[in-house]
């Protein structure tokens, strides 16, 4: 509703002119039905009768074309558009585009920042006016990753690298959350955004690197996997090199292998105290 | 003995399934016991269970879709009061691992278990009768379709207490519906309860195809079809392209599920994406098979009620052919968000806004009937009209849902469910209600209530936009679909606006059956010997109603579009008069064999849910050896004698002399 992004504003502006569009049909629809159906009334004998009147050219004509003329002005309007807002395509900035691999687990989110060689759970810090390349992938099931206020959302799916650019374009802390539905902890699936100067960014960097914990994967990452509800925000001073590439892969011989099913269960089952200790 | 089943799979510490359980309990010994009491066993065996009577298949399809009804709108509403209350921390008086369940089971109850049977079960009445034939083209098969129905209905239902039912969204997306993310009996529960319902759905997909193409009665050409039967053939059509899609990737996903294999998981070169797109390829085509058949019933209440041919017919016929194409080429839509590239993105999104252009001009059509006619506000014009205007504002939003940049940030909000909840309820339930208020005196012989129909009309529309207009609005500010509780206090007044509407909604689900209760009342007020109550234009107003099992003494002749109206508009007028020499005819034969396949598909699928292995044997071979008997039975048809016919038709002339 009221986005402070370059991504967001633009996609606004574009359901605006998307929906202006369509009203140029649609209200004449309502319009011609409530007019219709009142003149034409039973009981209004007055009005012209035509019982065998089936076809008219003309109005075939314009039936079809208005349809068609708006559908033509939307679908280039739609083409353009999905080229323009491709979440995959960077953003054009004097600033450097910075990293974040952004990661999905049961239920939260793990940012980890490649180029500061730190990570946080369930709280992002980006500098303002500067593009994000968000990396995204899932430690779990299909989540969607959305910061509303900075504009498009972006599957997280394990074993996929995907990505969505994005540009905070005002200070403020804004909430993100998960939009794609993935369990029981769906709904608490939640973290702020800072979106801050560059100092206060720094500082933030700074504040994160002065935790004991760290990062590593995959014995740390495993630990962190394990299915909470509503969990704490975390910091660690240390990740693993290229941890989002190693997450990815370890995918492919079949990540599985080292929790089997059951043990997994039981970790779902040990999230259920913790949902409690939230709801109080 | 009993697989995973045990006494702690029956969820005793829940008191709302328990007292859900207790009064389904006790209604259904109400039931039983007045059946009992009036000793009407072996009429329902003999007259409904084992009848193979496209008219009586049609009416039980449509008595199942108001009760489940009823069981999809309890979870609705229960879901809306859970967010009216889970604000800004609030827990609400659902838990995750129930409200999971609830909108899971709303999807695929009001999908699956009341649209399909309305739709399904309106098909079967009508399509035959316009057509101008005695039966479908396999008769058996449409029973055993009916019961195949039936056990996914009844599986469905099961699971409210034994067991769970799944937590994964009504489309059970893979990797959640995993073995390794949901172990429990749940998924398993929408896998069985969706197959056998399924080959049910597809059977009756081949059934009416080939009903409509090979057995239309003399001079019906196609294109002198009325425009019912267009959108049903079409339908059809859809039915048989997309459902097995449905039934490959349910079965691929039992594989992973029940052998460990890795079609669908995360690791092992499963591929999640792979569900998606195949579930969406039925998924979307799904939603036009459920729509198309609305179109045709709002085109025929139109026309029947301006009392004026429909304007268009051929720009109908192909307006719907063209949707139906389409609607094979839309179905990424769905997951605009996955990530797929720009070039691809937009091409769904164009293709998916082109539909709206013979939908668009659909609409356009109706308005052109109603243009210079004479218009009858009876209650099939109230949902034809509240259709128009709540679908066309359905359609806008669904178009603005199709430009991918909009997607990006409306995707899984409740703007989506605003959206389909627009098209579905003020498409489909209005065409289905418009229908059932419409052919009602056909398969019945008296009208229903129209004041407790127009009631229920007013119910459904306003609830409709109290409780779906403040979810368009609530998206806006970021809610999303799904959530069992939020922390924005600031939604919780909308929420409880649109927890308001729903109640008006239940207003008008009450309407329908006391309009019910008091049509059957009234009955022998409101009784019509003509067959034809509404003046109306097509086939199946020529012959009484209700009509004999053979549908018509002789088959009629036509010559053109509307042919039951140009017959009343020759000279003198079509008389109902009595033939002077009857000939036998050729009808099948009621059959158990349907209903016992589908008991042991029961079996066959509750065993393989719960891991009671010798059970599953049980059932698939009592499913084989039934069918065997079915195959190898040749008493299947006999021939209703002319003096027996002779002597339905006079009693018919009787009573309408008796009228008149």
């Amino acid at each position: 509703m009221d986005p402070t992004g370059q991504v967001g504003q633009g996609l606004k502006s574009l359901i605006i002119t998307a929906f202006g569009l369509m009203l140029i049909v649609v209200i004449p629809v309502i319009v011609m039905t409530i007019l219709f159906a009142w003149k034409y009334r039973g009981t209004n004998l007055a009005a012209k009768y035509t019982p065998n009147w089936e076809h008219s050219n003309i109005i075939e004509v314009f039936v079809w074309a208005i349809p068609c003329v708006i559908i033509f002005f939307l679908a280039v309007l739609t083409w353009q558009t999905s080229h323009t807002f491709d979440p995959h395509k960077p953003i054009a900035s004097e600033d450097e585009t910075m990293t974040i691999d952004a990661i999905s687990l049961d239920w939260k989110w793990l940012f980890v920042y490649p180029e500061e060689g730190i990570a946080t759970v369930n709280e992002l810090a980006i500098p303002v006016d500067t593009p994000v390349h968000f990396r995204v992938t899932s430690g779990t099931v299909m989540n969607s990753f959305m910061v509303p206020t900075l504009g498009s959302q972006i599957y997280a799916m394990a074993g996929m690298a995907n990505d969505v650019y994005l540009e905070g374009n005002e200070t403020g802390t804004f909430r993100g959350r998960s939009t794609h539905y993935s369990g029981e902890g769906f709904s608490e699936m939640l973290f702020d955004t800072h979106v801050t100067s560059d100092a206060d960014f720094q500082a933030w960097v700074d504040k994160v690197k002065q935790s004991p914990e760290t990062m590593t994967f995959p014995d740390d990452y495993d630990k962190l996997a394990k299915p909470s509800i509503a969990n704490p925000v975390e910091y660690f001073s240390q990740v693993s090199p290229d941890f989002y590439g190693d997450l990815i892969k370890s995918y492919k011989a079949g990540h599985g292998g080292t929790d089997s099913h059951d043990e997994h269960n039981e970790a779902r089952e040990s999230s259920m105290p913790m949902s409690a200790q939230a709801a109080e | 003995m009993f697989g995973k089943l045990s006494l702690d799979s029956i969820p005793f510490h829940e008191p709302i399934i328990m007292v859900t359980v207790a009064a389904i309990a006790l209604g259904g010994a109400i039931v039983v016991g007045l059946i009992t009491y009036y000793r009407k066993w072996a009429y329902l065996w003999t007259d409904w269970v084992t009848s193979i009577d496209h008219k009586k298949i049609g009416v039980m399809y449509f008595l199942v879709a108001l009760v489940m009804l009823v069981r999809g709108f309890a979870d609705a509403i229960m879901m809306r009061t859970q967010q009216a209350l889970a604000a800004g921390g609030a827990e609400g008086y659902l838990p995750p691992h129930h409200f999971d369940q609830i909108f899971t089971a709303h999807g695929v109850i009001m999908i699956f278990f009341v649209a399909m049977p309305m739709v399904i079960g309106l098909m079967n009445l009508v399509v035959p009768l316009q057509i101008g034939a005695r039966d479908v083209a396999f008769p058996f098969m449409n029973n055993l379709s009916f019961w195949l129905f039936a056990v996914g209905m009844i599986l469905v239902n099961l699971s409210l207490f034994i067991g769970e039912f799944a937590k994964t969204g009504w489309l059970a997306y893979a990797p959640l519906s995993e073995l390794r993310y949901s172990p429990d009996v749940g998924v398993d529960y929408w896998i069985w309860a969706l197959q056998l319902s399924g080959i049910g759905t597809t059977l009756t997909g081949i059934n009416f195809f080939v009903t409509i193409l090979k057995m239309r009665t003399k001079g019906m050409t196609l294109f002198r079809m009325p425009i019912f039967t267009w959108t049903a053939f079409c339908t059809n059509v859809l039915i048989i392209l997309s459902f097995p899609i449905l039934t490959v990737t349910i079965a691929l996903l039992t594989l992973d599920r029940y052998l460990g294999m890795h079609f669908f998981t995360n690791d092992m070169g499963g591929s999640q994406m792979m569900y998606v797109n195949l579930i969406w390829a039925w998924g979307h085509p799904e939603v036009y098979i459920l729509i198309l058949p609305a179109f045709g019933v709002f085109s025929e209440v139109i026309a029947t009620f301006t009392k004026k041919r429909l304007f268009g017919y051929k720009t109908m016929v192909w307006a719907t052919a063209a949707i139906t194409v389409l609607s094979f080429i839309v179905w990424l839509h769905h997951f605009f968000t996955m990530g797929a590239g720009a070039n691809v993105n937009a091409f769904f999104g164009i293709m998916t806004m082109i539909i709206a252009i013979p939908t668009g001009v659909k609409i356009f059509n109706w308005l052109f009937t109603m243009y210079r006619g004479r218009i009858q506000f009876t209650t099939p014009v109230l949902w034809t009209i509240g259709f128009i205007i709540t679908f066309t504002l359905g359609g806008m939003t669904g178009v603005m849902l199709a430009v991918p940049g909009a997607n990006f940030v409306l995707h899984n909000s409740l703007f989506v469910i605003a959206h389909f909840h627009n098209v579905i309820i003020g498409g489909v339930v209005f065409g289905m209600m418009a229908g059932f208020t419409y052919w009602f005196p056909k398969a019945f012989g008296f009208t229903l209530s129209e004041k407790w129909g127009k009631r229920s009309f007013w119910c459904w529309l306003i609830g409709f936009y109290v409780a779906f207009m403040p979810l368009y609005a609530l998206s806006f500010f970021g809610a999303m679909r799904r959530m069992q509780s939020y922390e924005q206090s600031e939604w919780q007044p909308l929420m409880i606006v649109a927890w308001f509407g729903a109640v008006i909604i239940a207003c008008g689900i009450a309407c329908i059956v006391i309009q019910l209760v008091v049509s059957i009342r009234d009955r022998d007020k409101n009784r019509d010997l003509t067959g034809d109550p509404w003046d109306a234009r097509t086939l199946e107003w020529s012959t009484s109603s209700p009509p004999p099992n053979y549908n018509f003494a002789y088959l009629p002749d036509v010559a053109s579009i509307d042919s039951y109206w140009e017959m009343k508009q020759q000279p003198g007028g079509f008389k109902r008069e009595l033939a002077t020499k009857f000939e036998d005819i050729h009808m099948p034969k009621n059959t158990a064999e349907g209903p016992i396949m589908s008991l042991f598909a029961l079996f066959f699928g509750f065993a393989l849910i719960w891991h009671i292995w010798w059970l599953v044997g049980l059932g698939a071979i009592g499913m084989f050896v039934t069918f065997m008997f079915r195959i190898f039975n040749n008493d299947t048809d006999y021939h209703v004698s002319a003096a027996e016919v002779e002597k339905t038709e006079r009693e018919y002339h009787k009573r309408l002399e008796m009228q008149a």
